[in-house]
């Protein structure tokens, strides 16, 4: 019986280079392939955008597992995605020394600006055109320089307002 | 009395100006000196001096390193022995191991050699929270460059021992911060811990052989005890809490930052006041979390009673205030609370004490891996009570209600989780007592439906 999610996306051609670094992130665990699961999740997600039903069989297969294995991480582990989030993906960390710098201003004011007034059941937001997405994340580990934030992989610390509209600039 | 002067052993090169994290700059200070010394040396010495050192983790638990490498005898069992680095550093509050990743990556990478070596280890991993991508590159680079000067690899040095060193990432889940929820993830699993006995990392650990599993704090002051030796390491800070400590100061200073100083040798108040320039906005104290977000919360103008040890070994009883709370991993625990990860946060008097706690619990019950009935409800429960208090739909009820939720955790599951979630529960409610009822009390009903369905 094959894992389900919720597919929206159209069978993607895997590249021969996409396969061969597959193979090199799984020759990092030679003594249990089944190691290699995160390493695939993460790279199949920066290469394709979320985790699809076709990216479950494919990585289940590869590392020899059931694709039920596959899909339990995915669901469990919160930085994996079931759906496309925005181009640029802004998370905002909301724990404490965070929110006493503002961070919950700071989610909103970004929401406002992209005009964004509905979340989903794991509170991400995205904007019409689909080029960002808004989402709280919990601690970042910069305490010392909140608010934080991360726009896809870059970081940003100490973000006012002002320095919000201008990487939504930035990355326009 | 002003704050003593920082001790910069870790954070020595730490934001100097001109220095980078390529390894051509690390051997330019010196570095992989160490490994070479310590290939003069049989492994077990390497353990001795570490046990010499007193060194106690840096990660959170403050566990003896010497006594947790002591329990693999290499000699005495068949299976391969695993060291992982834990870099899931995700406790709120606590941005110190971001520093050495970013900053000094390579200091990290020779002591997990020197570790590994110590322990009779071939394969090793680190284990990097997701959230830190560029971390994890920057690691990546330097084990690159690591490898090519065979620092790495096989033969290391011509020494006859041979190291592999990956990084792997994990993917948002604090739970991998517990060293066996950390090595289940590391073998592709959802990251439940397992539960002790007989899942002990250093007899049942990564694929059932003994692992090692070191913060990467801890790794990094192994390389300073090789460099001065573990009876000169003990010397640094006082007796069982030997050394230096990274700590990371957040919330309602006027200058936040990471610092590193000896262990024990300066107070809170000193940390808050002179290190870190006070209040800010000439507010007043209210609380302070010293030890990541799982440490009991600490009230200002709290009165401790401590023993003392003098100078002739006497203990005499002392009564101390929160501001002169040495910093030590013994002393936290004496006034109620813990040193934990080295994360301190300040929290003002302007702050509603009642949403802080509801951040933290929303925290945790985003975070329980849901093994577990006490963690996974009581998480949950802790976070909707202390949510509609914060927010005015609370009722006096409530404040006992959530006291006996968090009373009925800890203890009563697999990991520390159980305790992690409901320490800040029962110090936020104990000592803030009347803050939390006056919430109660002023409660306008049942808020209507949630808005985003958590």
């Amino acid at each position: 019986m094959s894992a389900t999610c919720h597919d929206t996306q159209d069978h993607v051609e895997l590249k021969p280079e996409f396969v061969a670094h597959a193979d090199e992130l799984i020759s990092h665990y030679p003594v249990s392939k089944r190691s290699a699961s995160l390493p695939l999740l993460h790279f199949w997600q920066e290469t394709h955008g979320y985790i699809s039903n076709q990216a479950v069989e494919w990585i289940a297969g590869k590392l020899g597992l059931n694709p039920i294995q596959i899909l339990e991480l995915v669901t469990f582990y919160p930085m994996f995605r079931q759906h496309p989030a925005g181009k640029f993906q802004i998370k905002v960390c909301r724990t404490l020394s965070c929110q006493l710098g503002g961070a919950y201003e700071l989610r909103e004011h970004f929401m406002k600006k992209l005009g964004i007034t509905k979340v989903d059941e794991h509170g991400l937001g995205i904007s019409a055109d689909g080029k960002f997405s808004v989402e709280f994340v919990e601690c970042l580990a910069s305490c010392g320089t909140a608010p934080v934030i991360m726009v896809n992989d870059d970081f940003y610390e100490g973000v006012s307002h002002t320095q919000a509209d201008e990487l939504l600039q930035k990355y326009n | 009395m002003p704050a003593p002067a920082e001790y910069r052993l870790v954070f020595k090169h730490i934001d100097e100006p001109g220095y980078t994290n390529d390894i051509e700059c690390y051997l330019r200070h010196g570095g992989y000196e160490q490994l070479k010394k310590a290939f003069t040396m049989k492994g077990p010495d390497i353990v001795n001096e570490v046990k010499a050192s007193g060194l106690r983790g840096r990660g959170g638990a403050g566990f003896a390193c010497g006594v947790k490498w002591g329990f693999i005898d290499p000699t005495k069992n068949t299976k391969p022995v695993y060291l992982i680095c834990n870099a899931d550093e995700s406790e709120p509050g606590t941005f110190k191991d971001r520093q050495i990743i970013h900053k000094d990556p390579h200091q990290l990478i020779e002591g997990m050699v020197i570790a590994c070596y110590a322990n009779n280890v071939h394969l090793s991993y680190i284990y990097i929270r997701g959230e830190f991508p560029l971390g994890a590159k920057i690691l990546e680079k330097a084990i690159a460059e690591a490898k090519a000067k065979n620092f790495l690899g096989k033969n290391i040095l011509g020494s006859g021992y041979d190291l592999e060193i990956y990084v792997h990432r994990g993917a948002g889940a604090y739970i991998c911060g517990e060293e066996t929820g950390l090595i289940e993830s590391l073998e592709g699993k959802r990251p439940y811990p397992r539960i002790k006995p007989p899942y002990f990392p250093a007899v049942l650990g990564l694929y059932m052989c003994p692992t090692i599993v070191n913060n990467v704090e801890t790794l990094c002051d192994v390389k300073h005890i090789i460099a001065m030796g573990g009876a000169n390491y003990a010397k640094i800070g006082k007796p069982n809490n030997t050394g230096t400590r990274l700590i990371g100061v957040s919330g309602d200073v006027a200058k936040p930052g990471y610092y590193e100083f000896e262990v024990g040798s300066l107070t809170l108040g000193q940390l808050i006041n002179d290190v870190c320039g006070g209040i800010k906005n000439g507010r007043k104290l209210q609380a302070v979390i010293p030890g990541g977000s799982s440490s009991k919360v600490l009230r200002a103008g709290e009165k401790y009673k401590i023993k003392e040890k003098q100078a002739d070994g006497s203990m005499i009883d002392k009564e101390i205030g929160l501001e002169d709370i040495p910093m030590d991993f013994d002393t936290m625990a004496a006034v109620g609370s813990m040193s934990g990860s080295g994360g301190v946060i300040v929290i003002d008097d302007s702050r509603d004490i009642v949403s802080c706690l509801a951040n933290l619990s929303e925290f945790y019950a985003h975070e329980s891996c849901g093994q577990c009935t006490p963690c996974r409800e009581g998480s949950l429960w802790m976070k909707k009570i202390t949510r509609r208090l914060a927010d005015g739909h609370g009722r006096l009820e409530d404040v006992a209600l959530l006291k006996s939720v968090a009373d009925n955790i800890a203890g009563r599951t697999i990991c520390a989780m159980g305790e992690a979630c409901s320490w800040p529960v029962q110090s936020f409610v104990a000592k803030f007592k009347n803050e939390f009822e006056a919430k109660g009390r002023a409660g306008k009903g049942p808020a209507v439906a949630a808005t985003n369905g958590h």
